[in-house]
């Protein structure tokens, strides 16, 4: 009795992993997961969104201003003080060269998916304020429209129900001027 | 009902069938003869008319699945087709939307009256969480539903609820790319809601007989909450209740119909008219107004995982109520204190719904965070009191007694 249950739960396990595993992404879906990006085409100030892995991804050529605002932020007023690069080790302190390529501080490559539940942040231009930094600069970083998270302009978490900071995803860059995520 | 049956089948036909399967015998005792408190009111409609707009969304569903195009190119167009060119497409597709408003209408009042009436206590408790149960399933299919069209709020709307799971700890970017079958919410994703939410409602009617079942082992509650104490009680399902309902349902299905011609888009959301875009989400997203004060309590906590434990635990912590609810007194009609609170608590309940409608900015955060607080004191704190503080008013000695006495006073 026992031993047959036994080898029928074994079994009734062994036949649902197929069932559970087909909602898991396919291999089409994967296919999908680089694309390359020409940095040259982003004008200074500007951003563009692509679509990487169905998901909008965010590169902006920052202002020197953008970069400095990101550079005096103390670590310790950061909500979340983990990069979130997945080209560094998870742990490395949320510094703005952790966010970028050193050398390269000019290009934030980012995802535009909001932590908290997902929605697309939209970027703050100089001719809209949000006092996104409260005591600082009051222009640029993100804005996230469904529950009210900003983020600074190194695309840190500042306020707001989001727990991290946006994801920035693997990349590499192939020549001075294009990287290619994935 | 238990023991043998009053059906006597009289010709050969009739007995050498109900020897082999006893059906018509079932349907008389349960559907016909079963003994019923003669006190019900119209709140005790509202079963009635669930069970019908099930059948309405079912039928008008296979229907529309007829015309409709699970991709995520063509869902969109697909609807715009069935609206336009499919032969009364527009109205079947109208009749299915707002058949799911009418059906969380009819669902809140047929729990509010389980509430007030004190349906969940004993011998109906088992009765009471096939109920919950049955609006979760409910809840789960109506937001399945809502994709499919693929328009921004069916869009943003799956992906801001599938996120909801990303907050689970360790676990949860992995649960929120399963459900979705890629990194953001997409074809698979379409599909595979599509798929569960032609099979749901019939789970969920799997479900409704089920609840019928437990209903008819102890038998209706009644507006007084007495037990039935004998024949005198009671009078047959048919013709009394079956006339009764059907007069509801008809008023009901009137109210509906209101909507479906002179306000078909009323209780909907003028964005899901633009066609989903994944790069751009629409300045305010909010959720069918039948989820929204369960979108107020996850927006008061301000913290990512606790805001989707509140969210969830306001709706499992009615699995508890008959136990939480300490009173033997089941009708709040002979609860004078209990029946304030009743009152505060489906007020605050709509307040809640209002306050998911509006952009958590200012003294709506406020707002939503002490009616949050005050939703889950009602469950754990006053409910529990108020049955060891409160004295019930003397309940009558029978129904048919509290009958009678109504009918001399006027």
């Amino acid at each position: 009795m026992v031993a047959t249950g036994a080898v029928a739960g074994v079994g009734a396990a062994l036949v649902a992993w197929p069932f559970i595993s087909q909602m898991n992404p396919d291999a089409a879906v994967l296919a999908l997961a680089t694309i390359e990006v020409d940095l040259a085409s982003v004008p200074e100030g500007q951003e563009i969104t692509l679509k990487w892995r169905g998901n909008p991804l965010f590169v902006r050529h920052r202002t020197k201003k953008e970069i400095e605002a990101a550079k005096s932020v103390p670590i310790a007023d950061l909500k979340d003080p983990d990069a979130r690069n997945a080209n560094l080790k998870s742990g490395d302190q949320a510094t703005d060269v952790n966010r970028v390529v050193g050398g390269k501080e000019q290009f934030l490559v980012m995802m535009g998916v909001c932590t908290h539940l997902g929605c697309v942040p939209d970027a703050n231009s100089s001719l809209k304020e949000f006092a996104v930094l409260e005591g600082s600069i009051k222009t640029g970083g993100w804005f996230c429209p469904c529950h009210g998270s900003q983020y600074d302009t190194a695309g840190r978490i500042r306020k707001g129900p989001a727990p991290e900071n946006l994801a920035v995803p693997p990349y590499k860059y192939l020549s001075d001027t294009k990287i290619v995520v994935g | 009902m238990s023991g043998s049956s009053k059906y006597q089948p009289t010709s050969p036909v009739g007995k050498w069938f109900h020897e082999r399967l006893p059906i018509v015998a079932f349907v008389k005792d349960h559907a016909m003869d079963f003994p019923t408190p003669k006190n019900l009111n119209y709140w005790w409609t509202f079963g009635g008319i669930l069970a019908v707009m099930l059948v309405v969304q079912i039928i008008t569903g296979i229907v529309l699945v007829m015309h409709y195009t699970p991709h995520v190119d063509f869902a969109f167009n697909s609807v715009e087709q069935i609206m336009r060119d499919v032969n009364y497409g527009w109205l079947i597709r109208y009749m299915h939307m707002n058949g799911a408003s009418m059906f969380f209408i009819a669902v809140y009042i047929h729990m509010f009256r389980g509430m007030y009436f004190g349906s969940y206590k004993a011998p109906r408790e088992v009765l009471w969480m096939i109920g919950v149960i049955i609006y979760l399933v409910m809840m789960a299919t109506a937001f399945m539903g809502y994709v499919l069209p693929w328009g921004q709020m069916s869009f943003w709307g799956a992906k801001v609820i599938t996120n909801l799971f990303s907050a689970i700890p360790f676990v949860g970017d992995f649960v929120t790319t399963w459900l979705w079958g890629g990194y953001s919410v997409d074809n698979p994703t379409l599909n595979r809601f599509f798929s569960l939410h032609y099979l749901l409602p019939f789970v969920l009617a799997g479900l409704v007989i089920l609840h019928i079942w437990a209903l008819h082992v102890p038998g209706n509650n009644n507006p007084t909450g007495i037990a039935v104490k004998g024949p005198q009680d009671t009078v047959p399902f048919h013709p009394y209740y079956t006339m009764k309902d059907g007069f509801a349902i008809v008023v009901f299905l009137i109210f509906y119909a209101l909507f479906v011609f002179y306000g078909p888009n009323y209780m909907g959301d003028a964005v899901n008219y633009v066609p989903a875009n994944p790069l751009s989400t629409p300045a305010h997203i909010k959720p069918e107004w039948y989820y929204l004060p369960f979108y107020a309590i996850l927006r008061s906590i301000p913290d990512k995982l606790f805001g989707v434990i509140a969210m969830f635990s306001s709706i499992l912590i009615l699995l508890a109520l008959p136990w939480l609810d300490t009173s033997r007194v089941r009708s709040g009609n002979y609860r004078p204190i209990f029946k304030g609170f009743f009152w505060v608590f489906v007020i605050v309940c709509i307040a809640l719904g209002f306050i998911g409608s509006k952009p958590p900015e200012g003294s709506y955060v406020l707002w939503g965070r002490i009616l949050t607080a005050y939703y889950f004191i009602h469950f754990i704190v006053i409910l529990p009191l108020l049955g060891l503080l409160e004295t019930p008013k003397p309940l009558p000695a029978s129904i048919s007694d509290d009958v009678l006495a109504k009918a001399k006073l006027a």
